[in-house]
């Protein structure tokens, strides 16, 4: 479990990432300017995330405190996964290194980590950092600064790569798991009646998302509770 | 905004983020023994990401058309079976297939 290894190992995610980040760059670009947007990505290692906390600073009316609360319960996942990893991870992991490697605990590279065969060590998990870390903050330095050349029809098209992507993520799970198609058309319920119901709509963005995942997440581990082996599927 | 707000935002963000990750994987070495909340914990991911995309897509390009074609031709691509990167370009080209024809007409 050499660190080069990782690095090779890294290198499908970080060249998804670049594509994936270029089009965070871009809507990034219409609010704020491209230093900035570039700096969000080099700092958190998110993409639903950012995406939602770049919705809740560009928002006149967004405070501090939906900001904590959107970023700690759409980022809760990751406390999962650390939980996860930590099962995983070689005796040589100590604390200081856990500390230096935490942020690379992302979806994929988590994913990759532990379906390994062998304990993971630091120089593999930090080698398979590497790549998609420079992927995700080059591409929105790209996506960022293209975003104020490119004309708005072809930046319009390369935003929404984002929400594709989270639709890949989503619907493969709800295809498998009747119990998360029920919870996510219930997040959507919820978040159209955000949208358009005229009493909840002076809800702010972030916490919307926050009430929608909230409700229908309670509302699945409820009524539908999951097994140990559906949960590694996530 | 201003720059110091920015700043401000970005610590929130940026350390909320980081201590999500590093205090479990530092502090917690047994599972969560609640079936309840592993349950909760597992749909989040999901409802989350399905609450931020309906109806925030619609809005996201030119017009209503192209973000409902983006969204239709996405969730048909995601269920042939596209992995993460394809299913992005199959949304992309439909908005740039919509916005670019009805920019002709």
């Amino acid at each position: 479990m050499k660190f080069s290894n990782g690095v090779k190992d890294g290198l499908p995610i970080g060249l998804g990432y670049f594509a994936v980040s270029f089009s965070f760059g871009i809507a990034g670009s219409k609010l704020i300017s491209w230093p900035l947007v570039t700096f969000i990505s080099m700092t958190n290692l998110t993409s639903a995330g950012q995406f939602a906390g770049l919705q809740i600073m560009s928002d006149a009316a967004g405070t501090f405190i939906e900001m904590a609360i959107a970023t700690f319960f759409i980022n809760l996942r990751y406390s999962l996964m650390a939980i996860s990893l930590s099962q995983k991870v070689a005796p040589s992991f100590g604390t200081f290194k856990r500390l230096m490697l935490a942020t690379g605990i992302t979806d994929e590279i988590y994913a990759l980590a532990v379906s390994q065969s062998e304990p993971v060590t630091a120089r593999y998990f930090a080698g398979l950092m590497v790549l998609p870390y420079i992927g995700w903050s080059s591409g929105t330095l790209c996506g960022a600064v293209c975003g104020e050349i490119l004309p708005a029809v072809v930046t319009n098209a390369l935003g929404v790569a984002l929400y594709g992507m989270f639709i890949a993520i989503v619907v493969p799970q709800m295809k498998a798991h009747r119990p998360t198609l029920v919870a996510v058309l219930i997040a959507i319920a919820c978040s159209l009646a955000f949208k358009y119901v005229p009493a909840l709509s002076d809800v702010t963005v972030g916490f919307a998302i926050i009430i929608c995942a909230l409700v229908a997440s309670l509302l699945g581990a409820a009524f539908f509770p999951v097994k140990d082996e559906e949960e590694s599927c996530t | 905004m201003h720059l110091r707000d920015y700043f401000l935002f970005l610590l929130v963000m940026a350390g909320v983020t980081y201590l999500l990750r590093a205090v479990p994987f530092v502090l917690l070495k047994g599972k969560i023994k609640s079936r309840f909340w592993r349950s909760f914990l597992a749909y989040v991911p999901y409802t989350v990401l399905a609450a931020m995309t309906v109806p925030a897509i619609l809005y996201s390009t030119d017009s209503k058309l192209s973000g409902a074609c983006a969204l239709v031709a996405a969730v048909v691509a995601s269920l042939f079976g596209l992995g993460l990167v394809g299913v992005a370009v199959v949304a992309c080209v439909t908005v740039l297939g919509v916005d670019g024809i009805s920019m002709l007409l």
